[in-house]
């Protein structure tokens, strides 16, 4: 029988074993959020980020050797984002109906995503080169990474508090649309799709398919939106 | 399903081309979408086919399988953020509340913007 070290060494350096551990720590993280009757608070990609990077500390894996094989997940983001055409057809007309409260509630939604951040951290005394970091964090990743960057704000920095604002929005958008008595899914799901990018559109359609078509389109318009915001912002800062 | 792929990536490559050759702040997979919802629609209105039964095609299976996973694919990217936690440094707390604070206000804000307006609408449509 060959040295089991030996065996850890090959499989650690593989991205079969990263891959597959990705796929399954996720299966248990969903299968918890299922047994909690999808409780907002049991959020999959939350419980799967937090387990994932736990194993890679008491693994001693570097993040790159990980990446290697998670990858191949990572890739579908783009593939996964054209199908959102495919609610989008299905729910063509309500979405034609909401026009112009989209459009208002884009507007009004990006200004407060990028203003209130950098009120609350310029209150508590961050300097400029955090709130430029931290503007553009309603915004998916890859957006709020490039205007960061080019205002002088710290990419890596972004990306923490960008992962950490879909988190927040995937958990809080539940309890609090139901605290406010608000049922209509579509004004729901483009709330939470503004405020948390992709990670507030998969919470989204879990809960119902409408929202996550709103969420979806909400994504895709703020993106938009924050990156000619954060800029004219951050002149007056 | 494999159809279906190469339509789902052949719309996310003419997205980013698009994106690339325009410099437009928008990724490339958003027009990719927009160009695939186009797309699908004007098949319907060439071949008479019905858009709104599209989940049963092989499209719409394979796209439901994507977007019934969203949450998967923020893995990968996730688990490297928790490695680069160090980054927030000694602003942490100014940081959090900046979050909490600004995620719960936009949610509320946006929610109502957008119900606000659609009853106005709405009202103006009424007869």
């Amino acid at each position: 029988m060959s040295n089991p070290f030996a065996i850890w060494v090959y499989l650690s350096a593989s991205p079969l074993l990263w891959l597959t551990l990705t796929l399954v720590v996720w299966l248990f993280a969903d299968f918890l959020a299922r047994a909690a009757n999808r409780n907002p608070l049991v959020n999959p990609v939350l419980i799967s980020i937090a387990l994932m990077g736990g194993i890679l500390v008491v693994t001693d894996a570097p993040y790159q050797k990980y990446f290697e094989g998670a990858q191949f997940v990572h890739f579908l983001l783009g593939p996964a984002t054209v199908a959102i055409a495919v609610p989008l057809v299905r729910h063509r007309a309500l979405v034609m109906a909401n026009l112009l409260p989209m459009a208002a509630a884009l507007i009004a939604g990006a200004i407060v995503a990028c203003v209130s951040a950098v009120a609350i951290a310029a209150a508590f005394g961050a300097p400029r080169q955090v709130l430029v970091s931290l503007a553009p964090k309603s915004v998916t990743a890859g957006i709020a990474m490039a205007v960061s960057e080019n205002l002088g704000g710290v990419p890596a920095l972004t990306a923490v508090l960008v992962i950490t604002t879909g988190i927040l929005g995937a958990v809080v958008v539940t309890p609090l649309m139901n605290a406010l008595r608000i049922k209509d899914f579509a004004a729901r799901g483009f709330a939470v799709g503004l405020a948390s990018h992709g990670i507030g559109t998969a919470r989204a359609f879990v809960v119902d398919e409408v929202a996550g078509t709103f969420a979806g389109i909400a994504m895709g318009l703020n993106g938009l939106a924050t990156s000619l915001i954060v800029p004219l912002l951050m002149r007056w800062m | 399903m494999i159809r279906a792929l190469a339509l789902l990536l052949a719309c996310q490559l003419t997205g980013e081309t698009l994106a690339r050759a325009l410099g437009a702040p928008i990724p490339g997979p958003v027009i990719g979408l927009a160009l695939l919802a186009i797309g699908v629609l004007i098949h319907a209105r060439v071949t008479g086919a019905d858009p709104s039964k599209i989940e049963s095609t092989e499209l719409g299976r394979t796209a439901g399988a994507l977007l019934g996973s969203l949450g998967l694919l923020f893995v990968p990217a996730g688990v490297g953020v928790v490695q680069q936690l160090p980054v927030v440094g000694a602003y942490g707390a100014a940081l959090a509340a900046a979050l909490v604070g600004s995620t719960v206000l936009t949610l509320i804000v946006t929610v109502y913007v957008f119900l606000f307006v659609k009853r106005l609408t709405s009202k103006a449509d009424a007869p």
